[in-house]
């Protein structure tokens, strides 16, 4: 306690030569009293009160600073009350509350000049330079980083002696360094040995903080800083491109979600269903309505709405799929261009009707406390969305390969694209096989719906937008496999990603749609194709 | 080169694979011109492939393909293939079923086969009586105007012969042809083929044996996609070998 | 050979529905312009430019039916080359407007004034000239067929395949026109026509004079396709749609009588889109939307693919229908569309000619044809496959 007095003491000291009066520290500082002060205080006497203010290190004093600094601090002629007001919020200074004034309140302006702004902001990052509080320390030194004074260097110093968190540390090193770049009485030495201090502390900012350093070096400085800027650039290069990697992947894995579904019937089947899309809508419409309930009904539950959607979505469109497949689908089977048509009016019906009950406005699925917000990953900023995302196409993928591969259905599913008259005379109910596929294909649907939710708007229109790249990924990734799906979705997803810094996201999403066709046009079997005899008949 | 020199197909060290599997393993054939040769061999010998890789269907991985002792078949497209005078008949007959006969002989006629060529296509005289002709030798005349939907599995075969003939050319594959057919039907279309054999070089697979007798033609028998044996159908069906791995004891 | 290929394109059929909307071209002006309005047998104006809207649509379900019902190439693009012949026409509209416009520049259009571009983009010169627009109305959209055409084709990308990737074709247009810096009005598009041949768009000569128009380029475009499809080139087309392969192996190059179909086809869409925009007063992106080359398909299908009659009937009786449900019960149109789609492919793939034919044509053809194979059926075939195997074999499933 009494180091800490102490060097709030010193601290105190350091900002205020030369201009400021150096006071004794009261034992206790009557901190509302002062704050009501600050009301009638000429220039000076405010310079007197700001010291003693941040003398008592209390953190409640910061947003008082904070307003007086930014012009938000005012008086009340009437009622003598100092106030904070914002818009047309006014508040108490200390306690924050909402303050009324009544209707003759008479507020004005308490007014700062440059002088004691610089005070205030030095006190402000000095105080929390000292917080207890390691981010606060760390937002501090920011502060530092970007604004560097030369009259701070004593006390950046001694923040750094007391610092205990390696990464607060660094950023004040840097920000020391940047100072010591930028003054000019520091030596060339100190100036060099600055440099790469600020490469390691300053993170994203040390590009245009040693851009700006640049120009005010000495000529013997600027070859290291123009080595450090270009090995900042490289690493910035290499770390923009692991970014696009992971939107491109996170892009990949919606598209694999949306595609995989379509893989087995397009790819395995042979059918080509256009009301895919539509399944994916029912999934998030089926979302919807689960969390409807549960917030009705079972309010504790609302964070597991989504995990409890994903069994109910799949099963309502896996249902509506098999309805479809015995529906209309199975007399529309070797004829592939009349299934297309088929599956396209149902589509426009399944649209209409959704836009019959919901409206056509969109609908709000609240993200789970465990899906919001982000993350950052050695200096990737990943939303958790995305990432869980990424990480339910991945279970989806490999569940559908295990059902394929490693199940009797799976099995059966095989032998009855393979060899529909084989595997009927074996036994095999293939008409029960057919509409199980269906199923599972927009059961799949379903569940990508159900992702959907989390990332975009969920109406009426919501497959529309991903059927077109649906097909592209199953045809791209050349039809009747399911790797070729995996890999397709995350290509043309880190394609789409890739291009988009250069040509924007529509000229992008052209480009992509153009190279697919050309790149069917090189291969007209997608990038997996099965070879040989087995497709020429 | 020197050797494909007076042979209408010659087929030197053929190789094709589809996913490791050999259809055609180091396959050598020679076919002369005028000459008729019998191919016979098991399921999978590699029959239709070698018919695929003659006529552009399929591209060998290695050998020499060359037709009428100059022509590289390995580089061309089916097209071109058959305007150079290779015409196919394939194992399940395919005509154009939503087409009169008529139609299917006057589509395969030896006509210039460019767009505008077609378009702008009337028959004249001489066609009308090459295709009646050969309505004549296929014995099709009086169904002309029908669909080819509507005929027989045997008639379709003839129809397909028939547009063979009328596309005139040098070297036929005929792959089946009497499969479906009646007994006096299968001893026609070996009359016809003999005198088809008389002008041109005919290549005929086929399995049944007492057809491929009444040829009494060169016979070859594949199978593993290479040649097992070749000589008169006595020699061949004599051979050991031949009796092992296809025609059984 | 060119009178020999017309007198043949000129059967019995075909001289009637020619004849029919040489008729309807001379007819329905007299009855707007020369009977009086209230009087029997008048036609207000603006039902002779619905109508013109349905016979511009009557031709592309046309050239929809020349790839798709003779060719079995199912384009789910035709409504881009629409679009792009409309767009050349919309051009040479915007050209007209000169200072008219809401900002009187007169050689830029508003859109482009607002988007504070200074001189017109190279693509929009000589679009003021009449005969310059109308080539660019078969230029563009052929030539983006023929290019399009020449490499799929020439790959062998068939069936569904084909369709995906002209499906994603009209929707990277799509995604192109939206934009405002192509040039093209961006989302809006291109409209308050003003003149056209410096007669007003919205006068009723010119109305009814646009309708003549539509209606002799539909008569036109029958004669076409009906030059085509009798053509030995017509048969060797149809012999592409069933057994492809085949046509190969008799010496035919494939790809270019496909190629050859896909742009003369495109060419009539662009023509029919270049009829259609003055008679609307807009074009803007929506036309390139997926959804409408797929509805350009049911057209086709309720009509009778691989007729010359049916997509005509087609398209007049479903855009019909689209009118009276649109105004009578909007919310139902999306319902009866997608229900027919349903409709006809299962039960009436010949659709309407079919279905007449089988009702009066049966007897008179009994003997002909008792197994022919549906055109719906060997639309799909592919390199030959036997129709009669069909109930239960998948077409094309890879492993």
């Amino acid at each position: 306690m009494l180091t800490q007095i102490l060097r709030l003491a010193l601290l105190t000291l350091s900002l205020l030569l030369p201009t400021q009066m150096v006071r004794a520290q009261d034992a206790a500082v009557d901190i509302p009293a002062q704050v009501t002060a600050l009301g009638e205080a000429s220039l000076r006497e405010l310079g007197t009160i700001i010291t003693t203010l941040a003398s008592t290190g209390d953190p409640a004093v910061v947003p008082v600073l904070t307003a007086l600094g930014e012009g938000n601090l005012y008086l009340d002629e009437t009622s003598g009350a100092v106030v904070i007001q914002r818009g047309s919020a006014i508040t108490d200074p200390l306690t924050g509350e909402a303050v009324d004034l009544g209707a003759d309140a008479d507020l004005s302006r308490i007014r700062v000049n440059n002088g004691l702004r610089r005070d205030i902001s030095a006190a402000l990052s000095g105080m929390t330079l000292m917080s207890d509080n390691p981010s606060t320390r760390l937002s501090a030194a920011r502060g530092f980083l970007s604004k560097p004074d030369a009259a701070n260097l004593p006390l950046l110093d001694e923040a750094i002696a007391a610092e205990t968190e390696a990464n607060v540390r660094s950023v004040m090193q840097a920000a020391r360094a940047v100072t010591i770049l930028t003054s000019e009485d520091a030596s060339i030495e100190d100036k060099l040995a600055a440099v790469p201090q600020i490469v390691s502390g300053a993170g994203r900012n040390a590009i245009t903080i040693l851009t700006g350093a640049l120009a005010s070096a000495p000529d013997e400085v600027k070859p290291t800083i123009q080595s450090a800027i270009s090995g900042l650039e490289q690493g910035r290069a290499v770390w923009g491109a692991l970014q696009n990697v992971w939107f491109g992947v996170s892009l990949g894995s919606v598209l694999l979600l949306a595609a995989i579904g379509l893989a087995i019937t397009f790819g395995v089947m042979g059918i080509i269903n256009m009301a895919h899309g539509e399944m994916v809508m029912l999934g998030a419409y089926t979302t919807f309505l689960v969390q409807l309930v549960i917030r009705q009904n079972f309010p504790g539950l609302l964070d597991y709405s989504l995990l409890i959607a994903l069994p109910v979505a799949f099963l309502v469109t896996g249902a509506i799929g098999v309805g479809i497949e015995r529906g209309i689908i199975r007399w529309l089977y070797g004829r592939p261009l009349e299934t297309l048509l088929a599956t396209w009016g149902l589509s426009l019906i399944l649209q209409q009707t959704v836009r019959s009950i919901f409206g056509p406005t969109n609908q709000m699925v609240i993200a789970p406390t465990w899906m919001s917000g982000s993350t950052d990953f050695f200096g990737l900023a990943i939303t958790y969305n995305r990432f869980w995302i990424v990480i339910f196409a991945l279970i989806v993928f490999f569940m559908l390969l295990l059902i394929l591969n490693r199940t009797p259905l799976g099995l059966q599913m095989r032998a009855v694209t393979q060899n529909r008259r084989m595997a009927s005379a074996m036994g095999i109910r293939t008409p029960f096989v057919d509409a199980m596929t269906f199923g599972l294909g927009s059961g799949i649907a379903g569940l990508a719906g159900v992702a959907l939710t989390q990332i975009d708007n969920i109406s009426p229109n919501l497959g529309q937008n991903y059927i077109i790249d649906s097909f592209m990924v199953v045809v791209f990734g050349g039809v009747g496999n399911l790797w070729g799906t995996f890999v397709g979705a995350l290509t043309l997803g880190v394609a789409n990603k890739f291009l988009e810094p250069y040509a924007g996201a529509v000229l992008g999403k052209i480009l992509i749609l153009v190279l697919i066709i050309l790149f069917i046009q090189r291969r007209p079997r997608g990038l997996f194709a099965l070879k040989g005899r087995a497709i020429e008949q | 080169m020197s050797k494909a020199q007076d042979t209408m197909l010659y087929l030197n060290g053929v190789s094709v694979a589809f996913d490791g599997f050999k259809a055609i393993n180091n396959l050598s054939i020679i076919v002369r011109p005028t000459e008729m040769l019998a191919i016979i061999g098991p399921n999978g010998a590699g029959k239709t492939t070698m018919m695929d890789i003659i006529t552009g269907k399929t591209r060998p991985d290695a050998g020499d393909v060359m037709f009428d002792g100059r022509t590289d078949l390995t580089k061309l497209d089916e097209a071109t293939i058959a305007n150079l005078g290779i015409g196919r008949k394939f194992q399940k007959p395919t005509v154009f079923e939503s087409h009169t006969i008529w139609d299917n002989l006057e589509m395969a006629l030896k006509k210039p086969r460019g767009i505008f060529n077609a378009l702008f296509y009337t028959a004249s005289d001489d066609d009308v009586a090459r295709i009646t002709e050969i309505l004549e030798t296929v014995r099709l005349l009086h169904r002309k105007d029908e669909l080819a939907a509507n005929l027989s599995h045997g008639q379709k075969q003839w129809l397909e012969i028939g547009m063979l003939l009328a596309q005139d050319p040098k070297l036929l594959l005929v792959d089946e042809p009497v499969a479906g057919m009646t007994d006096s039907e299968t001893e026609e279309t070996a009359k016809l083929l003999r005198e088809i054999a008389k002008t041109r070089s005919v290549v005929v697979v086929e399995h049944d044996m007492s057809f491929v007798r009444e040829l009494g033609s060169r016979v070859v028998c594949l199978a593993e996609g290479a040649v097992l044996a070749e000589g008169s159908l006595d020699q061949v069906s004599a051979n050991p070998v031949v009796i092992e791995r296809y025609l059984g004891r | 050979m060119l009178t020999q290929a017309l007198f043949r394109a000129l059967d019995k059929k075909a001289v009637w529905v020619i004849g029919i909307f040489l008729a309807v071209a001379v007819l329905v002006p007299i009855a707007n312009l020369l009977v009086p309005p209230g009087q029997f047998g008048h036609v207000p104006t603006y039902l002779v430019s619905l109508l013109g809207k349905y016979l511009s649509y009557a031709i592309l379900a046309l050239a929809l039916d020349l790839v798709w019902g003779y060719g079995g190439i199912l384009s789910l693009g035709h409504s881009a080359f629409f679009a792009l012949g409309g767009y050349a026409m919309g051009m040479y509209l915007m050209r007209q407007i000169g200072t008219r416009g809401v900002y009187g520049n007169p050689t830029l259009p508003d859109f482009m004034v607002f988007l504070n571009w200074k001189e017109l983009p190279w693509y929009w010169l000589g679009f003021d000239n009449f005969w310059f627009a109308m080539a660019m109305v078969v230029v563009v959209p052929g030539l983006l067929a023929f290019i399009f055409g020449f490499f799929a084709f020439r790959s062998r990308v068939t069936g569904v395949y084909l369709s995906i990737i002209t499906q994603a074709m009209t929707f990277a247009l799509l995604l192109a026109f939206f934009r405002n810096d192509m040039g093209f009005g961006g989302n809006n598009g291109l409209t308050d026509f003003k003149d056209i041949l410096g007669a007003p768009v919205q006068a009723q000569t010119t109305r009814v004079i646009l309708f003549a128009a539509t209606a002799i380029a539909l008569a036109l475009s029958v004669l076409v396709c009906s030059m085509i499809v009798n053509s030995k080139l017509g048969k060797v087309m149809v012999a592409v749609r069933d057994a492809e392969s085949r046509t190969r192996f008799i010496g035919y190059r494939v790809e270019y009588a496909k190629l050859f179909a896909f742009t003369v086809s495109a060419i009539m869409a662009g023509i029919a889109g270049a009829l259609y925009v003055p008679q609307v007063g807009i074009i803007n992106p929506g036309e390139f939307e997926p959804g409408n080359s797929i509805e350009v398909v049911i057209w086709t299908a309720v009509g009778g693919r691989g007729t010359l009659v049916g997509p005509i009937i087609g398209a007049i009786v479903v855009n019909l229908g689209k009118s009276w449900f649109t105004s009578a019960l909007p919310e139902f149109w999306l319902f009866a569309l997608g229900a027919l789609f349903i409709f006809v492919t299962l039960f009436l793939p010949k659709g309407i000619v079919g279905l007449w034919k089988q009702i009066f044509g049966a007897n008179r053809k009994k003997a002909e044809e008792p197994s022919s194979p549906t055109p719906a059926q060997s639309a799909d075939i592919e390199r030959g496959e036997d129709p009669s195997t069909f109930d239960n074999v998948h077409p094309r499933p890879a492993e």
